[in-house]
């Protein structure tokens, strides 16, 4: 009772300052924001005070040996804010064919569109997910339930107040116009908040084990969590215009400032969709295989080796531009070395299988995993390569880079979300199997044709407009103009629509199986194996008379 | 010191002593698990999320 006082106290003050900064707002924008942070603190206000027990809307089971509450919740969100993230991808990846679709709006144009799509798949899907699974395997891999239990619902539900401010802040055109750290300054504070809670949380878990040694899993999620906030903090040194507006004024100028935007964004992509996303395979591939990881020895260097080379990186985003020729150099070395670590992790991943290899053809789950290894191992060959200066030269600023990013990004982390997810769902609900594992197979399916259309497309695309825009004709003028390499592209983009959809409707089939799976409900199928028996054949091997 | 020689001194401690250190630290942590008596440990390690019964 008390402590419900305290809290609905904490919840009408933060009411009484949004409102105060809504009406104290010197823009559109911040006022909106402070409007849906009050109408946050009015919902919290009304949990608090109604009572109500949240783990009742979403199923759960009794709670076990371990805090699963606020995992079921992540993976609810995760499966949430993919089809969200998926459906913009599609809608934008139209509107490039078919301009009309930005409707004349200026809400809903590309420009607007796009860094909602790319926070939805990566921060919001992708961030859901390395929470959850965070959450869930420290546990059991710690043998200890979570640390500071209250304090891990607040970094899930302030993680989600974050995505809502950030979406809708691209769509009201608040933009501080970083790659991937586009939200203005009150939204990075506040991201900031949260990261710190969930730090204090996992390493918590840590601290309060049972199990003596700390399994390499963790190791990455430490590693992703920890540079996560470092790369957000240095690249949001921001300075506010005005402390009730959305303005505000990077620290770092010039060269400088994009360095350190570079090497934030290629550490985004180095320590929240590698480290973090290694981290689900260190622990879910072998528990989903059966078997222990093929060399734990490899797993500790190819830990070492990220750590230490992907830090360097990011320079490879700025050849060719006012950055010293030195740092771009360095940038490519070290992108190139990072190939060997990064295959080193592949190698160490589908070994995991070795023995086991049927369970490619019996078991979806474990396909998914195989294909995300595949396509870990392919976007990490084909980044360094196009880290190397005179590749890059052709590559940069063309559809190539896209299509690079979406074969680590569908291939690697989608694939690997979506095989832990179908790993978690029956056990974090207590069911005995998933609704359906043939819909499993069409996930699978679909989502890798998909793949192979957008980035079998965008190669062509890419190398096609990278070789229009350097021809030259004999009078040493450009041959071709821009509009020419876009209708060039044309039929490109409507491949890559065309693969979107594909991916999209994979995510349809699993929304459904875990919404299913969550309900108890199991779909009457036929089993993935099905050898048909052969009477004539099923006899024992008579020894040959010498 | 004037910021031109910090530069200086920075970008030479960088590419000196710097490198050798963090190429000596990096080596050092590699080849950790490798040490005499350690495949013990790293078989217990790779085998300890298999150790219960069940994970719920």
């Amino acid at each position: 009772m008390e402590s419900a006082l305290k809290r609905s106290g904490l919840w009408l003050a933060g009411l009484l300052i949004a409102v105060l900064a809504c009406a104290a707002a010197v823009d559109t924008g911040f006022a909106i924001h402070m409007g849906i942070v009050g109408f946050a603190c009015i919902i919290g206000l009304i949990v608090t005070l109604r009572g109500l027990d949240m783990s009742r809307a979403i199923l759960s089971p009794d709670q076990g040996r371990y805090d699963d509450d606020v995992i079921r919740w992540g993976v609810i969100a995760t499966v949430f804010w993919g089809m969200a993230g998926f459906l913009v991808g599609l809608v934008i990846a139209l509107q490039l064919a078919l301009p009309v679709l930005n409707l004349g709006l200026e809400w809903t144009a590309f420009g607007r569109l796009r860094p909602l799509h790319t926070s939805a798949v990566i921060f919001a899907f992708g961030g859901n997910a390395l929470i959850a699974t965070s959450f869930y395997v420290v546990q059991r891999t710690c043998r200890a339930r979570l640390a500071f239990p209250g304090l891990a619902r607040f970094v899930f539900w302030g993680y989600q107040l974050f995505i809502v401010l950030a979406a809708t802040g691209y769509l009201l055109g608040i933009t501080q116009a970083k790659e991937y750290a586009e939200p203005e300054w009150y939204v990075d504070i506040w991201l900031t908040i949260v990261w710190v809670a969930y730090l204090a949380v996992f390493v918590g878990t840590i601290i309060k084990r049972t199990e003596p040694h700390i399994y390499v899993a963790n190791w990455f999620y430490l590693s992703f969590i920890i540079t996560v906030a470092m790369l957000h903090i240095v690249n949001n040194l921001n300075w506010p215009v005005s402390f009730v507006g959305s303005r505000s004024f990077p620290v770092f100028a010039g060269v400088q400032g994009a360095l350190v935007q570079w090497w934030y964004g290629h550490n985004a992509v180095g320590f929240f969709l590698t480290a973090g996303f290694l981290a689900m395979m260190y622990y879910f591939v072998p528990k989903q295989a059966e078997r222990p990881i093929f060399s734990y020895r490899l797993s500790i260097i190819h830990f070492w080796a990220l750590i230490f080379l992907y830090i360097w990186a990011g320079p490879h985003h700025l050849h060719y531009t006012a950055l010293p020729d030195w740092a771009q150099t360095l940038g490519m070395v070290f992108s190139v070395m990072l190939w060997m670590p990064s295959w080193g992790g592949m190698i160490n991943g589908l070994m995991t299988l070795n023995g086991a290899w049927d369970k490619v053809r019996t078991d979806p789950i474990i396909r998914m995993m195989v294909m995300a290894l595949a396509f870990y191992g392919m976007s990490t060959f084909e980044g360094p390569m196009m880290s190397i200066k005179s590749v890059n030269s052709l590559s940069h600023y063309t559809d190539w880079t896209i299509g690079h990013v979406h074969s680590g990004a569908l291939g690697w982390n989608g694939m690997i979300t979506f095989a832990c997810v179908y790993y978690m769902v029956p056990r974090l609900w207590a069911k005995p199997r998933l609704y359906s594992l043939r819909m499993v197979n069409w996930h699978f399916w679909l989502a890798t044709v998909g793949i192979v259309f957008y980035a079998s497309s965008m190669w062509v695309a890419g190398i096609t407009q990278g070789l229009m825009w350097r021809e030259y004709g004999a009078d040493g003028y450009l041959v071709n103009s821009f509009a020419e390499t876009v209708l060039a592209l044309k039929p490109m983009y409507f491949l890559r629509a065309f693969g979107g959809l594909l991916f999209l409707s994979g995510a349809v089939v699993m929304t459904v199986n875990v919404w299913r799976t969550i309900l108890g409900h199991q779909r009457d199928e036929a089993p993935m194996r099905d050898a048909a028996f052969d009477p004539a054949k099923d006899r024992p091997i008579v020894a040959v008379a010498a | 010191m004037s910021t031109h020689s910090t530069y200086d001194l920075l970008r030479h401690l960088a590419d000196s002593w710097g490198l050798v250190m963090m190429t000596a630290i990096f080596l050092g942590l590699c080849a950790w698990p490798f040490r005499p008596g350690a495949r013990p440990m790293n078989r217990d390690a790779a085998n300890s999320i298999f150790k219960d019964e069940s994970d719920v």
